[in-house]
């Protein structure tokens, strides 16, 4: 506990309803203050961090500590739970605000976007939306804020109001509304139909209440009820979802709703079904190969994508299955490589979003062929960028390495032949879609635009922003500390699987 | 049916207030006079509503008799959980949309006829709490004929020529749907000679094998199911909800099939009660494939509608499926689900109705292209049609997602698998249909720019009901424990 004055149950639910209570200062601040706007907007996500940062100790020492906010269904409350998985997760979440609010303040300003409080609004419910999803203590509490996080991201997707924007929305909205209400629903509600309780427990609570082929369906209506883990053929809403500002597709669409998605496939595995149960009953063999299918099949469309940010997309669909992978093999230490996997990817992936946008923003280039040249005019973003591939890749020094082994050793113990030949092959074609924008970033020679195009007047730029370039250099040295420090997403990894 | 019990004035002054408040506004004439002693009835009615409903929960029932004559010779008002939880809602909406009324049928209504609006207004309400007080069919009959001709006029006040002819085809069809109701009640007279719910209850087993009784209960089915706007007797609702007047539609899409909906259950679980009347007759194809058809043809014929009072209109009829199979599934359960729904729908379609009112009083906008960026122009209207908007997809934390948890969780107890699905399957399609009103309201810009929001005393209610709404979608303890209860009881006997 940080403050002596508020109690531990407080902080919790404290920590789900402050980036609210600072929403509503945003709104009232409004544009004629935008500065005061803006202080108000970093205070909350600092305030945020502390108070979620403080619950940290007490997990690690293996206290879960939780509290009931009210009473929604006769039985079933809205409880908040804190156990290592979710903390690990609400760290990431408030902790990539405070960098993505400084990143997206540069942005905002600097491309002279309409909306602003808007979207700093729904950025504060977002963020609400995502720690609640953290510490949901019940199946029932992770899909009211799932459902939060949806519809209060798609006014941050659908921000341009261009047609694009509007068709990008309607696949959003249309994609993860239908699996969440047509599976998860019906999963959640055939899940407290068998066994009378939604809580998430240790070991899982279906154990010899659900057997078979019945396993394998509602594993099923899970998986794939939970559109934000982007397995395919569910994923397309994250490709779409690219129409949105940079700092949203940083921010929600490498971090907060995606990570959202794959926590909740972990929790699911491991608090609902139980490991045990699975290894024992077999119901989520298929999902082992419809990861494996989703890495490899996502990284060839990301090979061929010329748009930068919807390459970035596919390689979060590839990545997310990552953790899915790992947590279908079922071995605790690639369990714990799947929690680790989660933070290594969103520093990374946030790097590369954070470059991404301030590409756009100071040289107004969104395709992947026009940026030859572009590492001498932009060294700390591309330098920044070069950090990101190479955690995506699995290369050290970056954290993506340590997860990817973790990752590796797991499916090596298993004896998974499958896993580790998917592993081994997307390695290679990360390597394949990433290394080629390094490289010509900084030996290739810039090619001038034709005078015809409007945007030709930015090709003598320099870098982005301070406010951007400072974002995305201090993820990029996140992407390298945690690589030599992986010490806090290691203890919450190996204390979910008990090790 | 002793006489010990107590007799509980406040159910008749429940009718009576309204009622006598009718002739009341006519002799006031003057629209402000008018407007304030009606505002002040339903408010009085809502109080006693309350006071109803507690001590209801408190001790069972409440019973009245008039002119003190006990039940098979005099009428009997009896009012349990179920009924009392009806009259909740019903004056529960009066009390917010009587406020609202004020400035938006000034717009609406001719000065001279203002008066008029309010006494039919009142008549309306009174007939709407005589049904659900009423122990006995045929004063039932009389009261549904009260609510129905005021309703008739109401509609018929709308400013657009074409409330005329809604209104006249409400006429017939309503008609026809009361006079099945009387052949109904007068067959069952013939074989029991009592037309006291309880009486009918009890004479009912042994009579249940007659051909005259399988004819009163689809004559009364029949008939009901018209004025509940069950598919596919639903035609006389779109028009008639699209042409009224703004305060109309919203009083009585909010009220009206609830009430209806009541009927239709005292009808199967009191009347029937005692009998398996589920399998006596095949009553639950034939009401499930209607509630399906309900479900998917109105939510889809929603999705083409261009004006927006005749979406919430289909959306409606869609509605009233929700409602409808949670009664067929007969069982606890499901009748939980569908009282809870009588509800929720009408705190949910209550507020959208409201809003797209208050848009219509400031723009006179009301089809989907003149709605275009609506949202930057009034955003405390529209912010609480999107309160309403999601409540009818059964977004968590609005009372819609109480209704559809407790839906299906009825259709899973059942091993309904197919059913489970198609509810889920059709709250999809009210995501496109509320979904298309969002996207004009706020995606697209504004011709003019100019913020313009309705009168507080328009915004005011319809953000109480929006905030009512918010209330019970978050904590529905109580609303699912008062209807679970309700269900019981009637599954258990009165």
């Amino acid at each position: 506990m940080l403050f002596n004055f508020i109690s531990e149950a407080q902080t919790i639910q404290l920590a789900v309803i402050l980036p609210l209570i600072g929403g509503v200062a945003v709104m009232w601040l409004g544009e004629r203050n935008r500065n005061l706007r803006e202080i108000a907007s970093l205070l909350t996500a600092g305030l945020e961090f502390v108070l979620v940062a403080s619950l940290t100790p007490e997990v690690l020492a293996g206290a879960q500590p939780s509290v009931d906010m009210f009473e929604m269904l006769p039985g079933l409350a809205m409880t908040l739970t804190v156990e290592p998985l979710g903390q690990l997760f609400a760290l990431i979440a408030s902790g990539l605000w405070i960098v993505n609010t400084v990143y997206s303040i540069g942005y905002m300003r600097k491309n002279n976007e309409t909306n602003q409080t808007r979207f700093y609004v729904c950025f504060t419910i977002a963020i609400s939306a995502a720690v609640g999803i953290a510490y949901a203590g019940n199946v029932l509490t992770l899909f009211v804020f799932y459902e939060v996080l949806t519809i209060s991201t798609y006014p941050l997707v659908t921000h341009a109001g261009t047609p694009a924007a509007v068709q990008g929305g309607r696949v959003y909205m249309g994609v993860l509304m239908s699996t969440s209400i047509g599976f998860l629903f019906l999963a959640m509600l055939w899940t407290y139909n068998l066994t009378g309780t939604l809580d998430f427990t240790d070991g899982g609570i279906l154990a010899g209440k659900v057997e078979g082929p019945e396993l394998a369906v509602l594993m099923f209506l899970y998986m794939f009820g939970i559109g934000k883990a982007a397995l395919m053929p569910t994923h397309r809403w994250l490709p779409a979802a690219m129409v949105a500002p940079t700092p949203v597709s940083a921010l929600l669409h490498a971090v907060a709703v995606v990570k959202a998605g794959v926590f909740s496939v972990v929790k699911v595995i491991v608090y609902i079904f139980g490991i045990d149960l699975l290894t024992v009953a077999d119901g989520d063999n298929w999902l082992l190969y419809v990861a494996g299918f989703t890495i490899i099949s996502a990284s060839i469309i990301a090979l061929r994508q010329d748009n930068l940010k919807r390459r970035l997309a596919y390689s979060t669909v590839s990545q997310l299955s990552y953790v899915i992978l790992a947590t279908a093999i079922l071995a605790p230490i690639s369990i714990a490589g799947a929690v680790l996997h989660i933070a290594a990817h969103a520093f990374g992936k946030i790097t590369l979003f954070f470059a991404a946008g301030s590409i756009y923003t100071a040289a107004h280039k969104t395709e992947v062929s026009q940026l030859d040249g572009i590492g001498k005019r932009m060294p700390f973003t591309m330098a920044a960028f070069g950090i990101g591939a190479l955690s995506m890749i699995g290369l050290p020094p970056t954290v993506g390495f340590i997860s990817k082994w973790y990752i590796l050793s797991g499916a090596l113990d298993a004896g998974n032949g499958f896993a580790i030949l998917v592993i081994i092959a997307s390695t290679l074609l990360n390597a394949g879609y990433f290394l080629p924008i390094v490289y010509a970033a900084f030996f290739k020679d810039q090619k001038a635009r034709d005078p015809s195009d409007p945007n030709h007047k930015y090709d003598r730029h320099g870098e982005a922003p301070v406010a951007m370039v400072v974002a995305l250099s201090f993820t990029a040295l996140g992407t390298l500390v945690l690589f030599f420090y992986p010490d806090v997403p290691l203890a919450l990894g190996r204390a979910l699987v008990g090790g | 049916m002793s006489g010990a019990e107590m007799s509980d004035p406040w159910l008749i002054l429940l009718v009576v207030v309204p009622l006598l408040a009718a002739p009341l506004c006519v002799l006031v004439r003057s629209p402000a006079g008018a407007w304030a002693m009606a505002t002040a009835v339903a408010w009085g009615v809502f109080a006693i509503a309350v006071k109803l409903l507690i001590g209801v929960l408190d001790q069972g029932e409440a019973v009245y008799r008039i002119g003190g004559w006990d039940a098979p010779w005099g009428i009997e008002y009896r009012l349990d959980l179920l009924g009392a939880f009806v009259v909740l809602i019903v004056a529960a909406i009066g009390a917010v949309v009587m406020p609202y009324a004020k400035r938006s049928i000034e717009r609406e209504i001719r000065r001279d006829r203002i008066y008029l609006f309010y006494a039919m207004m009142m008549l309306n309400l009174s007939g709407l709490l005589g049904i659900t007080v009423t122990g006995d069919a045929f004063n039932l009959f009389v009261f549904l004929e009260i609510s129905s001709l005021s309703s008739y006029v109401l509609i018929s006040l709308g400013q657009d020529r074409r409330a005329l002819t809604a209104a006249f085809r409400y006429l017939i069809m309503g008609t026809i749907g009361a006079t099945f109701y009387i052949i109904g009640v007068g067959l069952m007279y013939q074989m029991t000679g009592t037309l006291n719910f309880t009486g009918l209850r009890t004479i009912m087993p042994a009579v249940i094998d007659t051909r005259t009784v399988a004819a009163a209960l689809a004559f009364l089915s029949v008939g009901i199911s018209l004025k509940l706007a069950l598919f596919p007797l639903h035609f006389w609702l779109p028009n008639a909800y699209t042409f009224a007047p703004s305060a109309v539609s919203a009083f009585l899409a909010a009220t009206a099939t609830k009430v209806s909906a009541y009927v239709l259950l005292r009808i199967l679980f009191t009347v029937f009660g005692e009998v398996d009347l589920f399998a006596a007759f095949p009553l639950q194809p034939i009401l499930i494939t209607m509630a399906i058809a309900a479900m998917f043809l109105a939510s889809l014929s929603a999705i083409w509608q261009q004006n927006v009072k005749r979406m919430l209109a289909y959306s409606s009829i869609a509605q009233v499926g929700y409602i409808v199979l949670g009664f067929a599934l007969a069982s606890e359960a499901g009748l939980t689900g569908a009282i809870i729904h009588m509800f929720n729908h009408a705190l949910m379609k209550g507020t959208a109705f409201m809003a797209i009112g208050a848009v219509i009083h400031a723009t006179g906008a009301v089809t989907l292209k003149d709605l275009e960026g609506i949202g930057k122009r009034m955003p405390y209207t529209m912010g609480a049609f999107v309160v309403a908007g999601l409540g009818l997809i059964g977004v968590p934390l609005t009372p819609g997602f109480i209704s559809k948890w407790q839906l299906v969780s009825a259709a899973l107890e059942l091993d309904m698998w197919p059913l489970a699905a198609l509810i889920l399957l059709s709250s999809l399609l009210a995501v496109m249909y509320v979904w298309r009103v969002f996207e004009v309201a706020y995606l697209r810009e504004p011709k003019i720019t100019t913020r313009v929001e309705a009168p507080l005393s328009m915004l005011l209610p319809t953000w109480i009901l929006a905030l009512a709404v918010l209330y019970f979608g978050t904590n529905a303890t109580f609303t699912l424990n008062v209807a679970q209860t309700a269900a019981q009881r009637l599954m258990g006997g009165l």
